[in-house]
């Protein structure tokens, strides 16, 4: 059976699933339709925040950066993960006590004050945006990969899907498709990787594999063995980039970065909220071990995988005539991944690092983005004399590198790379499609219900009936539905990959510390909230728009650091601006003392366990 | 009152101490400390101790983390909520 429709049939199926389990489960009340009704058992809401949290990026690049960068892309493993503890032992036991639908309720209500409130809200409608911008985007690669249809009408299809189960069933229909969408996320990326762990470390584990020996291409039993780290280390610096295992990143900039992502974790309003459709504060605990647990099934994968398809990448293509390149090289030509420019007219395939030119450089084209080439008469495009797709790129010809690939394909490509059977391919796929549409959706529901209870209900109109607020909550859906995808059709270029980056820093900077503080400190007030809120995002957001806008340049970096790990760096300001203010201004009152004091004890008097 | 007090302290002693072990664990050995490790500590497998903590041994910590918070919640909870 042709690949396609293996792809047709796995995806058709995972979809069917989820639909029907979108109906069964439909919202009756505003409390389903934010929190499930508070019923959800702890083993099916860890698996629920595990799809939730990882989303196509997760799931399509982590690897890729993985594959690319090698220690380096440690950040990303530890700083998602280890934000994930940040925010289960710091934040989530005592917002769940206190008991609200939203963070903006929290901020609102701890802080006494509707402005904290609307920056609150208006945090969680940028964070939210962007991510969903970026689900989109990844929504419509896979479906135009797969269906071979243009990128706006997969990013429309997947659009709809997305708000057929968010808008339809609410958080209690989410939390339940988002358990089956977990299952096929982890199979999808752990199959693939016990198949090539075996063929290239005959090690069934891959995580052991990536500490074990290489054996592929080694027949003679017995003969001296070699460690797979340093056959990827050799690999590496034949070719002109630096060891696998060692850093490029200078050492303050990689625990920056690091500290962002993990502070920024644990501010971000999606998860949070998750952790509001269990039953009580014991169960949220007991929830947050299984959603870690469920994590990292996939993030110990992450780096197996990663060194794996480097690995067969270079093996498969390095030194390769373009006559004898195997199909799957072609397929990804087509979706525009892969480049291949022929820069010394041998015929080959070279791929070289930076190491291998004098000008230190290993871009094959100037510009970010390959573009191909059409002839303008029928649309169709030109190719090379070996019928290779030719670009309309400038070539930079200040080093020999003749390959470009996309990060995100090397999850993609590494079944096909290792020659595995059409159905790991196809399950794969259905995996792909479910880590971008439930992080969508988990995103959607929170954007709708900042909206539609914090900004409508809240500071807006607050007569608003229950009804009504649902009313708002799927016209909110839709219409941020609407933008995200017209962005998913049209990304402002780079602009998405970066923000989705710089949304860490900024939740680092403004909701981490305001949230921590009001749960750790009776003595915080709404001035001092206000203040370190707005100085730690304007900071942030200033050094960001300066490098990436203003034409900054590398060597006015504060002490070296990157825009990706500033918000760190606006974390302190908020927390020093929060203090010194709080100091000079008057404490909050009593009731709020109270308040803090109350949610700090898990039952206490008037427990609010009632949901 | 004083129940109350005793119980916030008591978890917050427990907070701070999983916390200091999260910065050993991944700021710490897969960042700063690492190339002091990777030269003198062991290997896990062929890995160098760094390196591997960077990958896979500060997520592996992580768990436990989040498994010994929960108990000891729990633990506490009971005791002084009875």
């Amino acid at each position: 059976m042709d690949q396609k429709w293996v792809n047709f049939i796995f995806i058709g199926l995972s979809f069917a699933v989820y639909i029907v389990i979108a109906i069964r489960s439909r919202a009756g009340s505003t409390k389903e339709y934010y929190t499930a009704g508070g019923g959800v058992s702890p083993l099916a809401n860890g698996m629920a925040t595990a799809a939730d949290w990882m989303s196509a990026a997760t799931f399509i690049s982590m690897a890729g950066a993985v594959a690319i960068s090698g220690y380096d892309a440690s950040r990303f493993l530890m700083g998602w993960t280890g934000g994930f503890v940040l925010l289960t032992i710091l934040m989530v036991p005592y917002l769940r006590k206190f008991g609200k639908a939203t963070v903006p309720d929290f901020v609102g209500d701890r802080y006494y004050s509707k402005v904290a409130r609307a920056v609150a809200v208006i945090c969680a409608i940028f964070i939210c945006m962007t991510y969903i911008m970026g689900q989109m985007r990844g929504v419509g690669v896979v479906f135009s990969q797969l269906f071979g249809i243009g990128i706006p009408a997969g990013v429309i299809i997947g659009a709809s899907i997305v708000f057929f189960y968010a808008g339809l069933g609410g958080m209690k229909g989410i939390t339940y498709t988002q358990v089956a969408q977990y299952c096929v996320m982890a199979f999808a990326y752990t199959i693939p990787a016990i198949f090539i762990s075996i063929v290239l470390t005959n090690n069934m584990i891959p995580q052991l594999g990536l500490i074990g020996d290489f054996t592929a291409g080694n027949p003679t039993q017995g003969a001296e063995s070699i460690s797979f780290l340093d056959k990827i280390n050799a690999i590496n610096t034949q070719i002109g980039f630096q060891e696998y295992t060692s850093g490029k990143l200078s050492k303050i900039n990689m625990f920056c970065i690091t500290a962002a992502l993990m502070c920024g974790t644990a501010g971000l309003p999606h998860v949070i909220v998750r952790f509001f459709t269990v039953k009580d504060v014991a169960a949220v605990r007991k929830s947050a071990c299984w959603t870690l647990l469920f994590i990292a099934v996939i993030y110990l994968t992450a780096p197996a995988i990663g060194a794996f398809s480097r690995v067969n990448l270079i093996q498969e293509l390095h030194q390769t005539s373009y006559k004898e390149v195997p199909t799957w090289f072609k397929d990804f030509e087509k979706t525009q991944q892969m480049v291949w420019v022929d820069k010394n007219g041998d015929g080959k395939i070279q791929y070289f690092g930076p190491a291998k030119s004098e000008a230190n450089t290993f871009s094959v084209f100037k510009g970010k983005q390959p573009t191909y080439k059409l002839i303008a008469k029928d649309g169709e495009e030109e190719f090379g004399s070996l019928g290779q797709r030719l670009i309309t790129n400038e070539i930079d010809h200040s080093n020999p590198n003749e390959l470009w690939f996309g990060n995100d394909v090397m999850v993609m490509a590494n079944p096909q790379m290792a020659g595995l059977p059409k159905w790991v391919i196809a399950l794969l796929m259905a995996g792909c499609i479910a880590a971008a549409l439930s992080t969508a959706a988990g995103l959607l529901l929170v954007l709708s219900t900042s909206i539609s209870h914090d900004l409508m209900k809240k500071i807006i109109k607050p007569e608003l009936s229950d009804k009504q607020e649902m009313k708002y909550a799927r016209i909110a859906s839709f219409a941020a539905l609407a933008i995200a995808a017209y962005f998913g059709i049209n990304p402002p270029s780079a602009f998405i990959a970066k923000t989705v980056a710089f949304a860490f820093g900024l939740a680092a900077s403004s909701f981490f510390p305001t949230l921590l503080i009001g749960i750790f400190s009776k003595r915080m007030n709404k001035e001092g909230a206000v203040a370190g809120m707005i100085s730690g995002i304007v900071f942030t957001l200033g050094y960001i728009i300066y490098f990436q806008f203003l034409g900054g340049k590398p060597s006015q970096y504060l002490l070296g650091i990157t825009p990706e790990g500033i918000g760190f760096v606006g974390m302190l300001l908020n927390f020093v601006v929060s203090f010194t203010v709080a100091r000079f201004t008057p404490a909050p009152s009593q009731e709020i003392q109270d308040l803090v004091e109350d949610i700090r004890s898990p039952k206490g008097v008037g427990a609010a366990v009632d949901h | 009152m004083s129940k109350k007090k005793s119980h916030w302290r008591e978890s917050l002693n427990l907070v701070i101490s999983l916390l200091i072990v999260w910065f050993v664990a991944s700021l710490g050995c897969s960042i700063l400390w690492r190339d002091w490790l990777d030269e003198h500590a062991f290997k896990v497998g062929n890995a160098p101790f760094g390196f591997w903590m960077a990958q896979q041994g500060s997520i592996i910590v992580f768990i436990l983390l989040l498994f010994v918070y929960a108990i000891g919640m729990n633990k506490l909870d009971k005791k002084y909520h009875n």
